[in-house]
């Protein structure tokens, strides 16, 4: 038998540097993958402004019935609300926990294990990219929402600051949560049932119906100890509210806490999903 | 010297659940779930040496593909061991997975909406190679399989064939010591697959890289493989030469002659597989081969005569039929 001396791997380039060039690579990518479906990202978004339109111009209108204002929130503050949410929302879009079933049917789970990287980074990135494009396809369709419905907004440079940041923590966050829902599809096909119950939860307590303080009390109380709020009602409050610094602070502080709750949710989920595709090969 | 890959005693065992068709079955299933045991990997036991190209051979379902994703380390054993470079691939270690590479033939992990070369760009990212690796090795890819325009391409606009091309161009590019090629050439025409086995045999020369290849084209085992392991429901039949595999499992020989006169029987000699004008196949048994084709040349005005191993397609049938038979 000849025997063919083993060529040396490729050198590797460091830790810190390489990873941050694979998201930058995989931003880019998303970037360049989705300004090819610009319009279709715009017919998406469009589609996605009907929702806090439709909220808008009752909350609206019910404000106008009661003098001006509901429970002291103006069309104005309402305004600024619902044209903040469109943003908010779309940053709150990850690769879903359904869309792992697709992966592990499809043969792509089976792809990105043979690579030497986690997929949640993949996904994190791939996702951040495709903000980049949401956030340049948002900008003229807020300014049209602000011509049309007249918003009150007047946030200080911090509160700006905040909600730059607040917008990727949202991001983040909501991105543990749906991809550890998403294990339970190593388990079933038949998760929908829970990713629906999950969506109604998130529905009624993240702020995305209403501002939070126009709920009942025990909806509020029972918010607090949820993830869902810091998502979504905080990011738009931090800029179209008057939080003060400490709230500020308080609301990234508890959505580190929420991101860092969800992915060790993750990571132990994942532990089990991978165990058990591994033992049935998915 | 260490080999690149070994493995003793690896079985992997499926629950699978099943039930009758109807209302009836189904209720019952409800109440009393059934499954059955099924063993596609049946302890099996063999070495790869480094820069050795091994024929994975079976027919559908014989566990081939089970095996090669508990090489790579998507499938955990249920028995046995298994170690790659030195690496237990179950444990899926960074280290290991930048030393290997996984072709499905089927499979695209590529992006879809963007040119090839994108997608290196994104593979480079994630084995970590340097630029000034990386460039090199991704412009000779390119050019061994001649696809300079293709990875300019969306990948969706490339037929079957040109995919395959562009997918093995990225999954090489971190330069892995053992290839795991699970049907390269399925579906692709007769020169595509010609020009994919070149490209595994140059890689495997120029690189040293270990290769354990499925492939139901037995062409691509012979341009490759001098090594065939055979496994069938799960157990290995035959693992050794491409050549013993015929010594072995083929009772027969074929005998081709052309005779003056092209219309004597020659049933007395074998059976007559095929006449063509006055060129004659016969078949023989392998034991009788040499006295036959004596008798052959004494007893008949013989123009010409050839004598053959049983082609390879026919000798892996063999096998398995014996091994149905069983």
């Amino acid at each position: 038998m000849t025997v063919v001396p083993q060529a040396a791997t490729l050198p590797q380039a460091g830790r810190i540097r390489s990873t941050a060039d694979f998201y930058l690579t995989t931003m880019r990518l998303a970037v360049q993958e989705q300004f090819q479906y610009r319009t279709a990202n715009y017919f998406f978004m469009f589609g996605m402004v009907a929702e806090p339109v439709i909220y808008l111009v009752v909350w609206t209108t019910i404000a106008d019935q009661q003098g001006g204002s509901v429970q002291g929130f103006t069309a104005g503050y309402f305004a600024a609300y619902y044209i903040v949410w469109t943003l908010v929302r779309n940053m709150n879009i990850v690769f879903g926990a359904p869309y792992w079933e697709q992966r592990i049917r499809e043969g792509d789970l089976a792809g990105a294990l043979v690579r030497p990287l986690h997929p949640l980074h993949y996904d994190i990135a791939y996702f951040a990219g495709w903000k980049v494009v949401v956030i340049a396809l948002w900008i003229p369709l807020a300014i049209g929402l602000a011509l049309v419905f007249d918003p009150t907004l007047d946030p200080r440079p911090l509160e700006i600051a905040v909600f730059a940041v607040a917008i990727w923590g949202a991001y983040l966050l909501r991105t543990m949560f749906q991809s550890t829902l998403g294990m339970l599809c190593f388990w079933t096909t038949r998760g929908a049932a829970i990713f629906d119950l999950w969506m109604t939860l998130e529905l009624l307590l993240s702020g995305r119906l209403v501002p939070l303080p126009l709920m009942p009390d025990w909806v509020q109380t029972i918010s607090w100890f949820l993830p869902f709020q810091w998502a979504f009602y905080f990011p738009i409050e931090s800029l179209v509210g008057d939080l003060s610094d400490a709230e500020l602070a308080r609301g990234l502080a508890f959505q580190l806490l929420w991101i860092l709750i969800g992915l060790s949710l993750f990571k132990v989920a994942w532990r089990s999903a991978i165990r058990h595709f591994s033992a049935v090969g998915g | 010297m260490e080999h690149a890959v070994h493995i003793s005693g690896l079985e992997k065992i499926f629950m699978v659940p099943e039930r009758e068709a109807g209302l009836v079955a189904a209720t019952k299933s409800l109440v009393r779930r059934q499954s059955r045991e099924v063993r596609a990997v049946d302890g099996i036991s063999f070495d790869i040496a480094p820069g050795e190209v091994v024929g994975f051979l079976g027919p559908n379902g014989a566990g081939k593909t089970t095996t090669l994703k508990m090489l790579s380390g998507l499938l955990y054993p249920t028995g046995g061991e298994a170690r790659i470079l030195g690496h237990a691939p179950s444990k899926r270690e960074k280290a290991f997975l930048r030393r290997i590479t996984l072709v499905m033939g089927n499979r695209n992990q590529l992006q879809w909406d963007l040119p090839a070369l994108d997608s290196y760009e994104l593979n480079r990212a994630i084995y970590r190679i340097p630029r000034a690796d990386f460039t090199p090795m991704r412009d000779d890819l390119i050019e061994l399989l001649d696809v300079g325009d293709l990875v300019r391409k969306p990948v969706r606009q490339l037929s079957l064939g040109e995919r395959m091309k562009v997918e093995i161009v990225g999954a090489l590019l971190h330069r892995p010591q053992v290839l795991f090629l699970d049907e390269p050439t399925i579906g692709l025409d007769v020169t595509m697959q010609k020009r994919i086995r070149s490209f595994v045999a140059t890689y495997n020369e120029r690189h040293g890289a270990t290769v354990l290849l499925t492939s139901h084209y037995m062409a691509d085992v012979q341009a490759l493989c001098k090594r065939v392991v055979v496994i069938h429901h799960g157990r290995i039949l035959f693992d050794g030469p491409l050549t013993g595999l015929a010594d072995q499992f083929a009772a027969y020989k074929t005998i081709g002659v052309a005779l003056a006169d092209g219309h004597v029987d020659l049933d007395r000699y074998g059976e007559v597989l095929h006449r063509d004008g006055d060129w004659v196949t016969l078949r023989v048994p392998k034991a009788e081969t040499s006295q036959l084709t004596a008798r052959l040349l004494s007893e008949q005005s013989v123009l010409d005569l050839r004598i053959e191993d049983t082609p390879i397609e026919d000798v892996i049938e063999l096998v398995f039929a014996q091994a149905r038979s069983e």
